[in-house]
């Protein structure tokens, strides 16, 4: 057990939010030595879709954990888990909530993974911004314990913001912090956390309320499950779970996914996929970058073209022509007759 | 002044936070005062990779985005940061 002759040491898990944000304000304010760390999972919201479309350019773009840290004043660390992480995704012991998000094997999995970084580093504890009944998976009087057993953090895992309402950790016993001076928030309200905040003087902060992660949103798990439904399995690359947050999506065959930019900044962006997915460019008019995703069959090709045409300058002409290229880059040009809007079934939108 | 780059990152078409990701363990295998061009797209490195920078002790020499979308950030490594009172 460390002896407290120096200035006690905790990591912090900074997601960007407001309640990471408080609990390590909440500790370093008791004097203790708080670094941060931060999980890029990949699906992980920072403002992807802002980066890459037209329209959202122009907005101001910050990495939320990024400025969190920079209010804190403390050093960040951001670890890739995008491969660590994948069993999780696939294989979540305690399941998924509403959507594809494994909440609980998450937070476990990020803990365990502070827990080898203190470890390593000589820290003496955890702190995390979790509030008793605030999640409705993760965050509950019976799964809280599950997260401190199973990461193999136990006691070292302390929560300023609800620690109150939860058995003394060891930093409390040890005194490297006082119990008194932490808090006792529960539930879903967002109250007591805006009022500290106020008290802090922090009057800018990122409001994810439990959106910080694609596996919670709807539309995104649908196109994961496709993703799956089509490969017969769970498997999923950095690329692939990108991509999904990308353009439009439409499975006209079972084998065939077409991907369709809904800008120029989009178009940018698909295009640095072409060495690796066979792809359209439009020629003869202004239209998007499309992808396509699959093992080709005959016909493809030109089942995808009549689609991107639909949604090309082109869309009202005669025939609209494009380049095809294969992934593996042999070019050939092909010209279609647009399809109509009726002529796109609702269903192959994914 | 001008700052001959010793090494250089391409970050093009990753996106945040995955260019800082890059950048800080490319940092980490350099010496202080070594100088670091990394080139991404994102436009969001612009404001990342300088904070970043800030926590973690390195100066920014120099940004800039082309006509392209391609941004170049020129840093040169400092000393880590540590701030704990031991």
């Amino acid at each position: 057990m460390p002896t407290r002759q120096t200035q006690p040491k905790a990591i912090a898990l900074i997601s960007g939010g407001l309640d990471s944000l408080l609990a390590a304000r909440v500790v370093k304010e008791q004097g203790v030595h708080v670094e941060g760390i931060n999980y890029f999972t990949g699906f992980c919201v920072e403002g992807h879709t802002h980066a890459i479309r037209n329209r959202d350019r122009t907005r101001h773009k910050r990495n939320n954990a990024l400025w969190s840290a920079e209010q804190l004043g403390i050093q960040l660390h951001i670890v890739d888990v995008i491969d660590a992480y994948k069993d999780v995704v696939i294989n979540p012991k305690h399941g998924y909530g509403a959507n594809l998000n494994p909440c609980l094997d998450c937070k476990s999995f990020m803990v365990t993974r502070a827990r080898e970084w203190i470890e390593d580093n000589g820290f003496d504890f955890i702190v995390t911004g979790e509030v008793l009944g605030q999640r409705p998976m993760s965050q509950r009087r019976d799964t809280l314990p599950v997260i401190a057993n199973e990461s193999g953090a136990e006691d070292r895992l302390l929560r300023p913001l609800c620690a109150q309402l939860l058995a003394p950790t060891l930093p409390e016993r040890m005194g490297w912090v006082d119990r008194e001076q932490l808090y006792a928030f529960n539930g879903r309200s967002r109250k007591p956390q805006m009022a500290l905040a106020e008290q802090f003087g922090i009057k800018e902060y990122a409001q994810p309320a439990g959106g910080c992660c694609f596996l919670t949103d709807a539309t995104y798990a649908t196109k994961l499950r496709d993703l799956w439904a089509s490969r017969g399995e769970k498997r999923y690359e950095l690329d692939d779970i990108m991509l999904l947050k990308v353009g439009r999506h439409l499975r006209p065959r079972p084998h065939l996914k077409v991907i369709v930019a809904r800008d120029a900044g989009e178009t940018q962006y698909l295009r640095g996929y072409r060495k690796s997915y066979a792809h359209l460019i439009m020629t003869s008019h202004n239209g998007p970058m499309t992808l396509l995703e699959g093992e080709l069959h005959d016909g493809d090709a030109e089942l995808a073209a009549r689609i991107a045409a639909r949604f090309g300058q082109g869309r009202a002409a005669s025939d609209v022509q494009f380049d095809f290229v294969t992934a593996a880059g042999v070019a050939r040009s092909l010209a279609v007759v647009p399809f109509k809007p009726e002529d796109i079934a609702p269903e192959w939108y994914v | 002044m001008v700052c001959v780059s010793a090494y250089t990152l391409d970050a093009k078409q990753l996106l945040c936070p995955l260019p800082v990701i890059r950048t800080q363990d490319r940092v980490a295998t350099l010496k202080i005062g070594d100088v670091l061009t990394v080139y991404c797209t994102d436009p969001g490195a612009l404001s990342d990779i300088p904070t970043w920078c800030r926590l973690h002790g390195h100066t920014m020499l120099s940004t800039k985005e082309d006509v392209d979308g391609v941004i170049e950030l020129v840093l040169k490594v400092g000393s880590p940061i540590y701030n704990a009172q031991n």
